[in-house]
């Protein structure tokens, strides 16, 4: 989906506001929102249906509202999608029907041990033979995707050169879905900044990126 | 563009909006209702909710990556490991776990200035630098830093030279970036103790430079 989330090249936001000595969280709420997500992590499924469930709030309120409250509408969207939670039920404030989880909830030392342990996104599975190499021209795909995806906008269509090969990562755009980890070579492609931003830009900038194969196609290959 | 160009936009909008004492205590309201609802359906144990909390408020964070870039620093046999698979190097410190699965280590010199940022969400590496500061995740340095990064190091105070190349690292898959800062001069006879203290966590990311002793 093409969506207020992807903010790459945007130049409309102002200032970075900092702010010194920033504590982790800025009220208790945070850390519940924080930990609830973590907490529960085993029951919601992959990261990038979370990232997709922040990809669809509503444009305006993405923008007005803070990380975790980002954070406690993937949670609410991700509870209800899965028919753990109900909109009645938060509005009542109290549980009026229980679906079974497939197991108890992890405890403190399961949790840490998950967060320690990490969740690997590659895998020897599936696509496993990369088709690029690094210093390979390529271009970034101009793709409509109506789902989660990581093609960013600012790249779609923009010629490139592969700089690394990360073996083969779980695929986005399909795990968001239920539809399969689908693995697949991960490349970091560098973007000049004049292929990016315009033939009048002269900065020695540059961007590297990470796509997976499918969003990559030949340089020479014709529009 | 001018910088007074870069400044004629406005705040991003939830500075602005109505962040109140009210809407805070509106939040609080719910999210104690969803972690009660949440806890009783058996989705959530109170005690690993606390424990992660305190992980990530009292263990984890840039502090982990500060003794990660001095072993770099003192230690040129570790950072050719660092640079050459971050992962490992950094669990040899002990250091890994979630959203740090697969490291890399990209170093600053005179001529190159490395960056990181997720213009899609909030990617960050997390056991290395912990949860990223709220600046991280706003609108205005996600958008703006890929596109126009000097303006937004400027205001960090960074100035780079015309003849540095800029690169800017958008983490858009499960690869985490660290940036390995320039060795300040000056420090010959520090200890890697010593070291650590003059790395905050913007010159990992890549905003600032280190500190001078």
């Amino acid at each position: 989906m093409n969506g207020i989330h992807d903010l790459g090249g945007m130049t409309c936001f102002g200032p970075v506001r900092r702010e010194d000595n920033e504590p982790v969280f800025h009220a208790d709420w945070e850390r519940r929102v924080f930990g609830m997500n973590m907490a529960a992590l085993a029951f919601l499924g992959p990261v990038d249906r979370a990232r997709h469930a922040i990809e669809r709030m509503d444009p305006v309120e993405y923008l007005n509202t803070s990380y975790y409250e980002h954070w406690l509408a993937a949670l609410v969207t991700l509870a209800t999608d899965l028919g753990y939670l109900t909109d009645e039920e938060i509005e009542k404030g109290r549980v009026v029907k229980t679906k079974e989880t497939p197991h108890p909830p992890p405890n403190a030392e399961m949790a840490a041990g998950l967060l320690h342990a990490g969740m690997p996104a590659t895998r020897n599975a599936g696509r496993t033979d990369p088709a690029y190499r690094p210093g390979d021209k390529v271009r970034a795909r101009n793709l409509e995707i109506k789902g989660h995806t990581r093609l960013a906008r600012y790249v779609r269509g923009k010629l490139g050169t592969v700089h690394a090969h990360h073996g083969s990562h779980v695929f986005p755009d399909t795990v968001a879905h239920d539809l399969g980890e689908n693995p697949q070579p991960l490349y970091t492609v560098r973007f000049e900044a004049k292929t990016l931003w315009g033939d009048n830009v002269d900065r020695r900038d540059c961007v590297y990126i990470d796509l997976w194969e499918d969003y990559l196609e030949p340089a020479d290959r014709s529009l | 563009m001018s910088e007074q160009h870069d400044h004629d936009a406005p705040a991003s909008p939830y500075h602005t909006s109505d962040r109140t004492f009210e809407r805070n205590e509106k939040l609080a309201e719910r999210v104690a209702i969803i972690e009660s609802l949440l806890t009783k359906k058996g989705l959530v144990a109170k005690d690993a909710l606390d424990r992660i909390v305190d992980m990530y408020e009292n263990d984890i964070g840039p502090m982990n990556g500060a003794k990660v870039v001095a072993r770099a620093w003192a230690d040129p046999g570790y950072k050719a490991r660092l640079l050459e698979n971050a992962t490992a190097a950094i669990a040899e410190l002990g250091f890994g776990g979630l959203q740090g699965e697969h490291m890399v280590v990209v170093e600053n010199t005179a001529k190159v200035h490395n960056v990181v940022v997720c213009t899609l969400c909030s990617c960050y590496p997390w056991p290395v630098l912990g949860l990223p500061p709220a600046w991280y995740k706003d609108a205005a340095y996600r958008s703006r830093v890929v596109i126009d990064p000097r303006s937004v190091l400027a205001e960090f105070g960074t100035m780079l030279d015309d003849d540095v190349e800029v690169r800017v690292w958008d983490s858009s898959a499960e690869i985490r970036y660290l940036v390995l800062p320039e060795r300040p001069a000056g420090t010959e006879h520090l200890d890697e103790e010593a070291l650590a203290a003059l790395v905050e966590r913007d010159a990992m990311i890549g905003v600032a430079k280190a500190k001078a002793p």
